[in-house]
């Protein structure tokens, strides 16, 4: 039996992996030249500070299992199903055929540019998240006029929760990366201030609220309970920003150094292809819907066409670890099943 | 200046950060690092037996200091009757009326000196 | 700041502008305070630019100023609007340019509710006949006079005598740009570049040769506000709002302040006068102010007319330093002389703010 997993990101590479060791064959499509999908751009992980790109040599070197077929820089360009089979038509003419198929798609960062007023892409010191992983992984952090930030703000909420944005759902991860980042950039600028701008902080994992209280006690972070209304740049190029501390109940206004939006996640244009391709149905979030939102998490509305990881919804990497061995276990028993 | 207009230029009620002096903020940090650990909750006001009969509103309080509105401090440090509920309450263990006590005693130094 | 970001941004926000056949509906504030501001307005239309403008003497208010303070209700404001467009209609036009941003953010909300509500057109329509048995279409396309300026902003670069450049340095003039809050904020896609990128007044200001300032308060409300200004009150937060962009643009050291409004110019230049009387202080160089001229001041001196026909004595700030800086001549015993040549007495001075 083989299964077709489209996408190697680190949902597709564990159920690759997981399914290789049951026995089956796994034909693995990734677009990019590498895979690892978005874990490519991290540092350091939350809660314990795993680098990031340790766990994805782990997750890559597993590939190497011989029942694992990877195909990288390849692209589904036609899905047919044919007497029970899927055949999978590659833009590099190859033609894969399994009996099940599993879209690991996963999500893409929302794009900043689209939240005119916070200023990125126009205000010199606004970045992303991800700009700021970077700069991590450099050690440099630095202003535009090259100098060391002295007051720091992290936005959390950019393009989540956000009706202007098309985006109503809570992208779940941005909270506490906003907390992990916080402490990492505490250690870098020991005497800078910084602090988040936070609607609700949702520290839903295991270690998270820990690591949000040693953020105040321990790293000197500060919260302000209050969503960034606008920003503009003032003459020596720093960010001016205003929101109201919601616990005081007043408009509060002050300069940043620095302001990283903590940008969110939504489905990927890849997802959203694959979805098109194969008639999966989304859900209101936008990301693809799941048969049951309690006993069938992997399974879709199209029989045979299985999800695992971030495509269905914003998820942490260890569930998405986890949905990625539910989803092999989830396949495995669709393949006793139509063996019969 | 001449003021025959009938009115006067309104003050802005914006927390103005850059400005604010927030040493007094820092001192109680730096002498109890759990004043830190505050979430907003208001598990302190609701039991306060103070904040019932007054306007006296601990969580406020403390987050106006943090962000170096000081202006209120002195008149409503008093009203607190150091009864310590709020202490039994606080999901974070800020040892709330020893930041009271703290707060009197930077106040009245800074009287006295002045 | 990243210029490339917002011109990326500012494609998203073109709008129709008519090429000619204006039907023209004068602001009652503009024509009050800066009356020499609308006369320039129709002269370069029709002089300069060659475009036919039809400026109704049967036109009245909007009533905006009423509305907006709760003295006009909506009925009332649409037979009054209802009763231009029957004027255009009568005139044989098709193109409706308000001078008053209030009038234009009234003129689009009111043509917006009559999509949304058709029956409350009919009420209008019935109204209207009943009261002055007049019909009317709506205008094909409506804009702003500062749209029809920004349309034309390079076929007046081809013709303008002078820069907004400082011509003993060559220094382009920083501009602070004002576009008003009915302009851009009521319906962010009828003005151009709404009202987070607006471009309208600063892109007459770079074809002209100036340099426009985005200063962290630019889009922040004079202050005006119907009800503010109008209950005395109320006018502390009126001037309150002035003075918090005076403050914010002080830094860049502005050469002018253009202004897309009426109520904007009128505040952002007398408030500079109250504040210097209240508290002392006061914002340009050297204890003056910081002048502010509307668009049609600026064009108008861009095409070489002179400073006291366009009317720049009616300012509280005064204006010399500026038609210092751009070299443009005048003749300072005139600023208070009527047509005739005689003397209109001059006003008082103020204790803080210097004046020429």
């Amino acid at each position: 039996m083989s299964v077709i997993i489209i996408g190697a990101g680190p949902a597709g590479c564990e159920a690759a992996y997981q399914l290789a060791q049951a026995g089956e064959k796994v034909e693995l499509i990734e677009q990019e030249a590498q895979p690892g999908g978005n874990l490519n751009n991290w540092y350091q992980l939350f809660p314990d500070r795993k680098s990031a790109q340790e766990l994805n040599r782990q997750l890559i070197l597993r590939l190497e299992h011989p029942n694992i077929r990877l195909h990288l820089g390849c692209m589904p360009t036609k899905i047919d199903r044919r007497e029970g089979r899927f055949e999978v038509q590659l833009n590099d003419g190859a033609l894969l055929t399994g009996q099940a198929l599993l879209i690991a798609g996963g999500f893409q960062l929302f794009n900043a540019h689209r939240k005119e007023e916070y200023g990125y892409g126009i205000y010199e010191n606004v970045i992303t998240s991800v700009e700021l992983e970077n700069f991590f992984t450099n050690q440099r952090i630095q202003t535009s006029t090259g100098q060391l930030p002295k007051r720091v703000g992290f936005i959390h909420c950019v393009g989540s929760r956000d009706e202007k944005t098309c985006n109503f759902h809570c992208s779940k991860l941005c909270c506490v990366t906003a907390v992990k980042q916080a402490i990492e950039l505490r250690e870098i600028l020991p005497e800078a201030e910084i602090l988040c701008f936070y609607m609700d902080m949702r520290m839903f994992g295991p270690g998270y609220e820990e690591m949000y209280r040693e953020a105040q006690e321990k790293y000197r972070i500060k919260f302000v309970r209050g969503r960034l209304s606008e920003a503009s740049e003032n003459k020596a190029k720093q960010v001016l920003i205003k929101a109201e501390d919601t616990l005081i109940g007043k408009p509060l206004k002050m300069t940043l150094d620095l302001m990283v939006l903590m940008v969110g996640m939504e489905l990927s244009a890849g997802s959203r292809q694959l979805a098109e391709m194969t008639g999966i149905e989304k859900a209101t979030n936008g990301f693809l819907r799941v048969k049951d939102p309690h006993f069938a998490t992997n399974e879709t509305n199209q029989k045979g066409i299985f999800l695992a990881g971030s495509c269905s919804s914003p998820m942490n990497l260890t569930d998405t670890l986890t949905d990625a061995r539910s989803a092999a276990l989830t396949i495995r028993e669709y393949l006793k099943h139509i063996d019969l | 200046m001449m003021n025959f207009w009938g009115f006067s230029i309104a003050e802005a009620r914006v927390i103005d950060y850059d400005k604010n002096d927030k040493s007094l903020a820092e001192m109680l940090a730096e002498e109890m690092p759990t004043t830190r650990l505050c979430i907003g909750c208001g598990g302190c006001s609701a039991t306060c037996t103070a904040g019932n009969l007054t306007e006296f509103n601990i969580r406020k309080l403390q987050m106006l200091l943090k962000r170096g509105e000081t202006k209120d401090l002195r008149d409503q440090l008093h009203k607190c009757m150091l009864c310590g509920k709020c202490l039994l309450v606080c999901p974070r263990g800020v040892d709330t009326r020893k930041m009271i006590l703290f707060l009197f005693r930077q106040l009245s130094e800074q009287d006295h000196n002045s | 700041m990243k210029l490339e970001g917002k011109q990326q941004i500012w494609n998203d926000y073109q709008k129709e502008i008519a090429n000619d056949q204006y039907y023209y509906a004068r602001s009652c504030i503009r024509q009050t305070f800066f009356p020499g501001s609308e006369w320039a307005y129709l002269d370069i239309l029709g002089n300069k630019l060659g475009k036919t403008v039809f400026d109704d003497p049967k036109h009245t208010t909007c009533t905006g100023i009423g509305y907006h303070s709760d003295v006009v209700p909506v009925e009332t404001i649409m037979t009054v609007v209802a009763r231009h467009f029957a004027l255009m209609t009568e005139a044989g036009f098709e193109n409706m340019t308000p001078s008053c941003i209030t009038s234009f953010g009234i003129y689009t909300e009111i043509l917006h509710t009559w999509e949304q509500h058709p029956e409350m057109e009919e009420k209008t329509r019935e109204f209207l006949w009943k009261a002055t048995g007049r019909e009317f279409r709506k205008p094909r396309n409506l804009a702003h006079t500062s749209d029809v300026i920004y349309k034309f902003r390079n076929e007046i670069a081809a013709q303008k005598k002078y820069s907004l450049k400082d011509i003993h340095t060559g220094r382009p003039l920083q501009v602070v740009d004002h576009i008003g809050c009915h302009y851009a904020k009521m319906f962010p896609a009828k003005g151009i570049g709404g009202a987070e990128f607006p471009a309208v007044l600063s892109g007459m200001v770079t074809a002209w040769g100036g340099e426009s300032i985005d200063y962290p308060e630019r889009r922040h409300c004079c202050g005006f506000g119907f009800r503010n200004y109008l209950v005395l009150a109320n006018r502390g937060f009126s001037v309150a709002n002035s003075k918090k962009k005076f403050e914010s643009m002080q830094p860049y050291e502005p050469d002018f302040i253009i202004t897309n409004c009426p109520g904007c110019a009128m505040f952002l230049d007398k408030w500079q006068y109250t504040i210097s009387e209240m508290e002392g202080i006061t914002y340009g160089h050297n204890g003056y102010g910081i002048p502010v001229l509307t668009y049609e001041e600026m064009a108008a001196l861009v095409l070489g007319y002179d400073p006291w026909e366009i009317g720049l004595q009616m300012h509280q700030v005064s204006v010399e330093p500026l038609l210092d800086k751009m070299g443009i001549p005048y003749v300072p015993e005139a600023k208070y002389k009527n047509a005739k040549g005689e003397d209109m007495g001059h006003p008082a001075y103020p204790t803080y703010l210097k004046v020429y």
